[in-house]
């Protein structure tokens, strides 16, 4: 199917290319990218508005380390009955810890990640979702170690 | 994992949660911030620099939704390793171009496989070519692919709001 990147021009991508991770940390950022770009502060500001629109760019921000923080977090799996797994899924969800949840071919059938200000609160938030969902276990999967996370996308 | 306990100023956290949003697209944006939460332009620009220095920031700039042409099937694929080996084997599969994200977690009796592993292909019989791929080159024998049947959430995780 159709790539949302061959749409884009040139200056686009390497817009994009600058601004994963090196988007300018000075008073007048904008303008900074346009003399990269060649382009006027007004034209970058009107790409990355663009870019937004066609959801290209999510957003323009930080990411956080949660952990660095405070932040604690777990990967989550539920063996749910075939039956009730897409109303045990909604119970999930109604947590705004609760980030990703997924259902997988698996006989644990329903994953997700939670995140909460500390390990206490996790185990508190873990036994309210059982008890609501009415299942006899999650496993609560912690990393322990983290070999690789993706960071960029040359495009 | 290591625990780090840093304790955040109010002023902090009213910063992290506006630099967890999106950043305006105006000729200063980071005095708009700084005037939200009552520091100077020159400030905001400083914690920025300081908490990516720290890591506390692990990266500040555009959240890209995007995949390589044609790459749209992805699965997690869990691994049963001998837990001396874990490493050894999680940075071999982590240096395999198709594998985004590579952990080890625990186990339990009900659960045995250690390394979790993130692949990404152009269909779901790619990604299962990836996954024998991978599993000759470590010798793990006893893996699952488990392929998602749908996505019931998917966000991002909003910090220091109560």
């Amino acid at each position: 199917m159709d790539q949302k990147t061959d749409f884009m021009t040139e200056t686009e991508k390497q817009l994009l290319n600058i601004i994963q991770s090196d988007f300018p940390l000075t008073s007048r950022p904008f303008k900074e990218l346009a003399t990269k770009l060649c382009i006027s502060e007004n034209e970058v500001i009107d790409l990355i508005e663009d870019l937004k629109k066609r959801k290209i760019i999510r957003r323009v921000g930080a990411i956080f380390d949660l952990q660095k923080l405070g932040y604690k977090s777990t990967l989550c799996a539920i063996k749910a009955p075939p039956q009730r797994l897409d109303e045990i899924a909604e119970i999930v969800n109604s947590y705004s810890g609760v980030t990703h949840n997924y259902g997988r071919e698996n006989e644990f059938n329903l994953w997700f990640t939670l995140i909460a200000k500390n390990r206490e609160e996790l185990s508190r938030l873990l036994k309210e979702i059982k008890e609501k969902a009415g299942v006899d276990m999650i496993l609560d999967l912690p990393a322990i170690n983290l070999y690789k996370i993706r960071v960029d996308f040359k495009l | 994992m290591k625990d780090e306990t840093i304790n955040f100023t109010e002023q902090e956290k009213a910063l992290i949660r506006e630099l967890q949003e999106d950043v305006a697209s105006i000729s200063a944006p980071f005095k708009s911030i700084g005037d939200k939460v009552g520091l100077s332009e020159e400030e905001v620009i400083a914690k920025i620099r300081d908490w990516k220095e720290k890591g506390i920031i692990r990266r500040f700039g555009a959240a890209i939704k995007h995949h390589k042409a044609g790459i749209t099937a992805n699965v997690m694929v869990v691994w049963k390793v001998p837990v001396e080996k874990a490493k050894e084997i999680g940075s071999i599969m982590a240096s395999h171009p198709a594998v985004s994200h590579c952990y080890e977690r625990p186990v339990f009796p009900q659960w045995p496989y250690n390394l979790f592993t993130m692949v990404h292909g152009k269909s779901t019989d790619e990604c299962r070519k990836i996954a024998d791929e991978i599993s000759d080159k470590t010798g793990i024998k006893d893996f699952k692919l488990l392929f998602s049947t749908k996505e019931y959430k998917k966000s991002s995780m909003k910090y220091f709001i109560d």
